[in-house]
C-alpha cells in the first residue's frame, strides 16, 4: 500500500461580504497560504450550520475555520453575533467530547484584511498540521 | 439530472500561469452531470461569452460552472450571459480559481489540484441548483413620517417636493417639535422660530402633505412598499376643518390654571388651548382632563363663543387606515427626568432649571416674555451656574443617567452663557464641564468667543452639590485644573440634562419590527454605509431617534432619509434578491426560533390546516417568509432545528454537497 | 415513596372527568413489568380505577405528549406534571407547540423517582414485582424466596438525586404543597469531565457513545425534540438516519441533537432515563446549560413562558469562541 504524505485538509467557510472579499484581496496581493485551505462561500457566517462543520470532519477534514465580518460590521447587522454564540457553544462541546480544540476556529476578517486572511490561514494550517490527521470525528463509511 | 457545462478560464496567464487549465477541464468532464467542458483565454470577453452561449444551446445545458476569477468580479456577467442564452441566471456557479487559487499558490501541480477540487465543489453545488426568479411587489407611492419636529418636517417637505404624497403623524396638537421651543440656535444665533415657522407653514400649505396632529400610530402591518398603517386621531373636541384658530375660546375659557406643556409647566394655559401662536395646524384643542364641560357636563362657554361652531364635545377618537410604501421614523428626543438627581436640588428649588426651561425663559414668547428672571421670585439673577453632562457620560449612574454623550449640550450651554452675558453684562456666568466638545463647523470658534469675548467662566470639574439656602443656591464644586474646592452662591442653576429617545419610540419599534440599541435609539442598517435606513426594509430614520443630533445634522439626515424614500417610491415594482429563506411548511414546528433571529422581521406565522396520515386534519402554526423583506443572511436556517427553513441558492444540501466534494 | 397517593390522584381525576372539566387524562399505566411504567390516555373512570398507576417508576414527562394529544381530544386533556415536567411544559408553550386552552394541568409533588438500573445493581436480574413499602421498595425476584427490601433513597435516579427544582412553574391546579428551586450539584459531573485531559474525555465518550444503538429513544422521549420531521429522518437533509458502521459513528447524531436542544433543554433527564444502553446523555445537555450559564448568564429554559433562548439572542459584548478555552487557563 502506498503511504501518502499527510497534508491537512482545511475547510474555510467565508461570509460573502467581508471574509470572502478578504480572501480575494489576499489573492490580489499575491499573499500565499497553503492550498490545503478550501473556501466555501456563504452569505453570512450565521449561515454555517454545525451540521456542515461536523460533516466536514466526518468526511476527513482536519480543521474547520469560519470567517465572518467583525462583530458590529455584519452586512446583516446581527448575523455574526449569532455565529459567535453558536460556535462558542459548539466548540466548547467538541472540546468536551475530547476533540482537539485547535481544529476549530472562528476568525473575523474584514474585506480590507487580505494580509490577516493569509496570515490566519498559514497559522491555522500549521496548527492543524502539527495535530496530525483527524481521527476522532471521522466517519469511515462517509469517506470514499 | 442536470446537464452541466464547465468553462475554465485562463485569464491570460493569471490563471493559466499556475493552473493547468486543460487538465482542469479534462478532470471535470468526469464529474456527475457534466456533459461539456472546455477552456478559453478570456471567458469574460465577448468571444468567451459566445462559447458559453453556444454550448448552452448546443448541449441543452441546464447549469453551468465557470472556473474563473472571484464571483465578486464576474458572477453578474456570467449570469447575464446565461440569461441571454435562455438559461436561468441562478443556474450559474463560479469556481474561484484565480484570487483563491492561482494567485496564492506558486506551483502548477498544487494549483491544478486545488482548481480541480474547487471546480468539483462548484459542479456538486450546481447539480442541486434550482432556477430562481426574483420576487416582485408593487409600491404604494405614499410615505408616512412619524413625528413632526424639524426632522419630520424636513423629510416630509423633501419627499413632497419630489411629487409624492406624504402624511405626518404628530402626537402633539401642533407640529414643530423641540425646535419650536428653542430661542436661538448655535452657532449662528438666528432665532429658531424665524427659521422653523416658515417651514411649518410650507408643510401646511403643501398639497402633497397631510398632517395628522394629536395622533399616534396604532398598528403597522405589511412590508416594504406595502405597509398598512392604522393611525389613531385622538379626539380634540374641536372640528379641525372648521376652527379658524381665532383664539376667542382660549381667551374666555374659565379653567385657566393648567400647566402649560409648551412652556414646560412654567406658566398656565386654559383647558382649551393653542400651544403657541404659530402652531400648525392652528386649531384649538380641549384638554379633557381640565375641561369642566367634558368632566362634569357644566360650562359649554367655548361652544357658545365659537363663531365658526367648531366645538364638538362629543368627538371620539378616530382610526384612520392608510397604505404606505415607506415609513420614516422621526420621533426625536426628550431631556431625561431630573427627578432622581437630588444632588442638584432640582426638586427642592424652582431656581434649579433644565436647559430647555432656560430656553423658554429667554424666549420672547415664553412665560417671562424673554426676560431672564428667577422662577421663584421673578428677580433678576446675578450669578448663574451652568452644569454640563447632567446624566450624560455617566457610567456609574445607569439607573438615572445615560452612558452616552448627548452631544448638543456643550454647544447650547455655550450659547446660553454667551447670550446671558451679552444681554445682561452684570451677571456672572459659570460653566462646569467634564470636557468641552465642539467638533463642527464654527463650533469651537463659538465656544472660544463665549470665553474670550464674553467672559464666561469655564471651570473643568463637576458640581457636587446644590443646596438652597435663603434665596441663594449654594453650589459646591471642584475645579480640577487648580485642584480646589469652590463654593459659589448662585441665583440660578441650569442643568444640561442628557437627552433620550422619546418614550413612544420603543413601542413603535416593536410595531415596525425595527431594531433598537440598549438606549432605545433606532439602529441603522449599517453604521457607516446605510446610516438613514433601518435594517427593516422600507423603514427610514430621521433625526434624534437614531442618536443625539443638533439641528444641522438632523436636517441633513432628514434630507438623506427623504432621498432614500424618494428612491424607493420612484420604483413601480420592487425586485427582490431571489436567494432568500423559505420554510417547508410540512416540517415547520412553528417554534418561533427563526423569527427571533431574523434581523429584518421577515418571518411571520400563519395557522395552516394539514391533512394527517390518519385522514384527520390538524391546524398547525407555521413560519412564512416575506420575500420582499428577507435579505438572505441565513440566520434562521441554523436556528431551525428541523431544517424546515432553508436558504435558496445556499441550501443545506448545496453546502453539504460542496463540503463533500472538497473532503473527498 | 411518594407523598401523594394513587387514590388521591384517581379521586381527583374521576371528579374532573365526571364534571366535564376534562374529557381525557394523560397518566401512567403498567407496562410489561412493575417498573416499566408507560404513558397512557384514559377516557373513563373505570379505566382509571383499573389501570392508573402511581409509584416510584412514574418518571415519564408528559409535556411532550400534549403536542399530539391536544389535537386528538374534544375539550380539555388533564395532564399530571411533576415539578421538573412543568419546565418542559412552559418551554413547549414558549414554542407554541400546543394550545394551552386545551390543557388542564395538575401539578403534583414528587419525592424523586427510582432508577431500575440501580435496583438491579442491588438485587440482580429476574425482578418479578416491586411494591412500595414505607421508605423502602419491596422487590421480589425469580431467584430469591423472600423479597428484598431496598431503600428508595438508595436507588433514586441521578436526575432526582440532583433535582434542580421542586417548584411547579405551571399548573391550573396544584395537589399537595409546592416546593422551592433547589441549589443542586447537577453540574459536578460535567465539571469532573471538564477537568480531564482531552484524551481522557475522548476515551470516556468513546466508551459511552460507542454503546449507542441508534434506537432514537432519547430523541423520541425528549420534550425538546418535537420536530414535525427530524433532520435525521429526512432523506433530503443529507444527514438522514444510517445504520451504525463504526465505533464512533453516532457522535454527529448526539452532538447535533444536543445542539438543537441547546438553550431549550430544561434538563428534565428523559434522554438518560429512556436510554436502553444507560449512556449518560444528559451530560451533553448539561454541558450546554453550564456553558450558557457561564457565558451568557444564568438561564433556565421553561422557567417562564415566552423567554428568549440564549442561542437565539446575543449581546454585542459576548465572549469570542476562542475565549471559551482561555477561561479555564485563567482560573488555573
Amino acid at each position: 500500500m502506498q503511504v501518502k504524505e499527510y497534508k491537512p485538509l482545511i475547510v474555510a467557510f467565508c461570509c460573502n461580504w467581508c471574509s470572502y472579499a478578504g480572501a480575494d484581496l489576499a489573492g490580489n496581493n499575491r499573499l500565499s497560504y497553503p492550498a490545503d485551505v478550501k473556501i466555501i462561500r456563504v452569505p453570512c457566517s450565521c449561515r454555517v450550520n454545525p451540521m456542515f462543520i461536523l460533516r466536514a470532519f466526518q468526511r476527513g477534514a482536519d480543521g474547520v475555520i469560519i470567517c465572518g465580518c467583525h462583530p458590529g460590521d455584519c452586512h446583516y447587522t446581527s448575523g455574526n453575533y449569532y455565529t459567535r454564540r453558536r460556535m462558542a457553544a459548539l466548540f466548547s462541546m467538541l472540546d468536551f467530547l475530547g476533540i482537539e480544540k485547535e481544529r476549530t476556529r472562528v476568525e473575523w476578517v474584514s474585506a480590507a484584511e487580505g494580509a490577516k486572511f493569509a496570515a490566519t490561514m498559514n497559522e491555522f494550517a500549521e496548527t492543524v498540521a502539527s495535530l496530525g490527521e483527524n481521527k476522532r470525528l471521522e466517519d469511515l463509511r462517509c469517506k470514499r | 439530472m442536470q446537464r452541466v457545462g464547465v468553462f475554465v478560464c485562463w485569464c491570460g496567464s493569471n490563471i493559466a500561469g499556475t493552473v493547468d487549465v486543460a487538465a482542469v477541464a479534462e478532470a471535470l468532464k468526469n464529474e456527475p452531470g457534466v456533459v461539456f467542458s472546455t477552456d478559453y483565454q478570456y471567458m469574460c470577453s465577448q468571444a468567451g461569452q459566445d462559447i458559453i452561449k453556444n454550448a448552452i444551446a448546443e448541449h441543452n445545458l441546464t447549469g453551468i460552472v465557470v472556473c474563473s476569477c472571484s464571483p465578486r468580479m464576474h458572477e453578474a456577467t456570467f449570469r447575464k450571459t446565461a440569461a441571454a442564452a435562455g438559461l436561468n441566471p441562478y443556474m450559474v456557479e463560479i469556481a474561484n480559481i484565480r484570487e483563491q487559487c492561482s494567485w496564492v499558490h506558486k506551483d502548477m501541480l498544487t494549483g491544478t489540484e486545488k482548481a480541480i477540487i474547487l471546480g468539483k465543489a462548484a459542479v456538486a453545488k450546481v447539480n442541486l441548483n434550482t432556477p430562481l426568479t426574483p420576487g416582485e411587489s408593487p409600491v404604494t407611492k405614499r410615505a408616512l413620517v412619524i413625528g413632526g419636529g424639524i426632522a419630520g418636517i424636513q423629510t416630509a417637505l423633501d419627499i413632497a417636493d419630489a411629487g409624492f404624497p406624504v402624511d405626518i403623524v404628530e402626537k402633539q396638537p401642533t407640529i414643530g417639535g423641540k425646535m419650536a421651543q428653542l430661542d436661538k440656535t448655535f452657532p449662528t444665533l438666528d432665532c429658531a422660530a424665524c427659521i422653523l415657522t416658515p417651514k411649518m407653514v410650507d408643510v401646511a400649505q403643501n398639497e402633497k402633505i397631510r398632517i395628522f396632529s394629536y395622533s399616534e400610530v396604532e398598528e403597522v402591518g405589511g412590508f416594504v412598499g406595502n405597509f398598512d398603517v392604522k393611525i389613531k386621531k385622538k379626539a380634540r373636541f374641536v372640528k379641525e376643518d372648521i376652527c379658524t384658530g381665532c383664539g376667542a375660546c382660549v381667551e374666555k375659557c374659565p379653567m385657566k390654571k393648567n400647566p402649560n406643556e409648551f412652556n414646560l409647566g412654567m406658566d398656565n394655559r386654559p383647558a382649551i388651548y393653542i400651544p403657541f401662536a404659530q402652531a400648525v395646524p392652528k386649531v384649538a384643542t380641549i384638554d379633557p382632563n381640565a375641561c369642566n364641560m367634558l368632566k362634569n357636563g357644566k360650562c359649554g362657554l367655548c361652544a357658545r363663543i365659537c363663531a365658526a361652531g367648531a366645538i364638538d364635545y362629543t368627538q371620539k377618537d378616530e382610526i384612520i387606515e392608510e397604505k404606505y410604501g415607506a415609513i420614516v421614523v422621526a420621533t426625536g428626543f426628550n431631556p431625561i427626568s431630573m427627578e432622581k438627581f437630588d444632588e442638584f436640588a432640582y426638586n427642592q428649588s424652582k431656581d434649579v432649571i433644565t436647559s430647555l426651561e432656560f430656553e423658554r425663559l429667554t424666549n420672547a414668547a415664553g412665560p417671562s416674555a424673554g426676560k431672564l428672571i428667577r422662577p421663584s421670585d421673578g428677580k433678576h439673577p446675578h450669578t448663574i451656574v451652568f452644569v454640563q453632562c447632567v446624566g450624560s457620560r455617566c457610567d456609574a449612574c445607569a439607573e438615572k443617567g445615560k452612558e452616552y454623550c448627548s452631544k448638543i449640550c456643550c454647544m447650547y450651554t455655550a450659547k446660553h452663557a454667551m447670550l446671558t452675558r451679552d444681554k445682561y453684562p452684570d451677571t456672572e456666568v459659570y460653566v462646569f464641564y467634564i470636557d468641552v466638545r465642539t467638533p463642527g463647523k464654527n463650533f469651537d470658534e463659538f465656544y472660544r468667543r463665549a470665553v474670550e469675548e464674553f467672559g464666561v467662566k469655564y471651570i473643568k470639574g463637576m458640581v457636587g452639590k446644590v443646596t438652597p439656602e435663603g434665596d441663594k443656591l449654594k453650589v459646591q464644586a471642584s475645579d480640577l485644573l487648580s485642584n480646589k474646592q469652590l463654593h459659589i452662591d448662585a441665583d440660578l442653576v441650569v442643568l444640561a440634562a442628557a437627552i433620550e429617545p422619546d418614550k413612544s419610540a420603543r413601542p413603535l419599534a416593536t410595531m415596525l419590527t425595527a431594531s433598537m440599541d440598549t438606549n432605545d435609539f433606532f439602529t441603522e442598517a449599517h453604521p457607516k454605509l446605510r446610516p438613514v435606513e433601518s435594517p427593516t426594509a422600507g423603514v427610514f430614520l430621521s433625526g434624534a431617534c437614531q442618536g443625539p443630533k443638533d439641528i444641522p445634522e438632523t436636517v441633513s439626515q432628514a434630507g438623506a432619509a427623504a432621498s432614500k424614500v424618494i428612491g424607493l417610491l420612484a420604483k413601480d415594482k420592487l425586485t427582490g434578491n431571489p436567494c432568500i429563506a423559505s420554510s417547508n411548511e410540512l416540517m415547520c414546528n412553528g417554534c418561533s426560533s427563526c423569527e427571533r433571529v431574523c434581523p429584518y422581521g421577515a418571518i411571520t406565522y400563519v395557522d395552516k390546516e394539514f391533512r394527517m396520515p390518519d385522514r384527520t386534519t390538524k391546524i398547525r402554526r407555521v413560519a412564512s417568509v416575506n420575500p420582499a423583506v428577507c435579505q438572505g443572511c441565513g440566520a434562521c436556517t441554523v436556528a431551525c432545528p428541523s431544517g424546515a427553513m432553508d436558504l435558496k441558492g445556499f441550501a443545506n444540501s448545496q453546502i453539504i454537497a460542496e463540503v463533500d466534494a472538497i473532503c473527498k | 415513596m411518594q407523598k401523594i397517593t394513587k387514590d388521591q390522584l384517581v379521586e381527583k381525576t374521576v371528579a374532573l372527568l365526571s364534571d366535564g372539566t376534562v374529557s381525557a387524562v394523560l397518566g401512567w399505566s403498567r407496562g410489561e413489568f412493575d417498573y416499566d411504567i408507560t404513558p397512557a390516555v384514559f377516557k373513563t373512570a373505570e379505566d382509571l380505577k383499573e389501570n392508573f398507576v402511581w409509584n416510584d417508576f412514574c418518571g415519564a414527562n408528559f409535556s411532550k405528549y400534549l403536542v399530539a394529544q391536544t389535537g386528538k381530544v374534544e375539550g380539555k386533556i388533564l395532564v399530571f406534571l411533576k415539578p421538573c415536567d412543568t419546565y418542559s411544559f412552559n418551554q413547549l408553550l414558549t414554542e407554541h407547540r400546543f394550545d394551552r386552552e386545551k390543557v388542564y394541568a395538575v401539578g403534583i409533588p414528587c419525592e424523586g423517582m427510582a432508577d431500575i438500573a440501580k435496583v438491579k445493581e442491588i438485587v440482580g436480574d429476574g425482578i418479578v414485582s416491586i411494591e412500595a413499602d414505607g421508605e423502602n421498595l419491596k422487590v421480589s425476584t425469580l431467584y430469591e424466596d423472600a423479597p428484598a427490601l431496598v431503600n428508595a433513597k438508595d436507588v433514586m435516579a441521578e436526575r432526582c438525586v440532583n433535582c434542580k427544582s421542586k417548584k411547579h412553574v405551571a399548573y391550573d391546579e396544584l395537589m399537595g404543597d409546592d416546593g422551592e428551586v433547589i441549589e443542586s450539584n447537577r453540574f459536578d459531573e460535567v465539571a469532573r469531565l471538564e477537568a480531564m485531559t482531552p484524551d481522557e474525555r475522548f476515551a470516556f465518550w468513546q466508551n459511552e457513545l460507542s454503546r449507542c444503538i441508534r434506537c432514537n429513544a432519547c430523541r423520541d422521549a425528549c420534550p425538546a425534540c418535537t420536530c414535525e420531521k427530524c433532520v435525521f429522518d429526512n432523506p433530503a437533509s443529507s444527514v438522514e438516519n444510517k445504520a451504525p458502521a463504526n465505533s464512533f459513528e453516532e457522535k454527529m447524531f448526539h452532538i447535533i441533537r444536543a445542539f438543537h436542544v441547546a438553550g431549550r433543554c430544561t434538563d428534565c433527564g428523559e434522554c438518560s432515563r429512556v436510554c436502553p444502553q444507560n449512556i449518560p446523555l444528559h451530560l451533553l445537555n448539561r454541558k450546554f446549560i453550564k456553558d450558557i450559564n457561564e457565558f451568557y448568564g444564568e438561564y433556565q429554559a421553561g422557567a417562564e413562558v415566552g423567554s428568549r433562548a440564549p442561542l437565539v439572542d446575543y449581546t454585542t459584548e459576548d465572549l469570542e469562541p476562542g475565549e471559551v478555552f482561555d477561561r479555564g487557563d485563567k482560573d488555573a
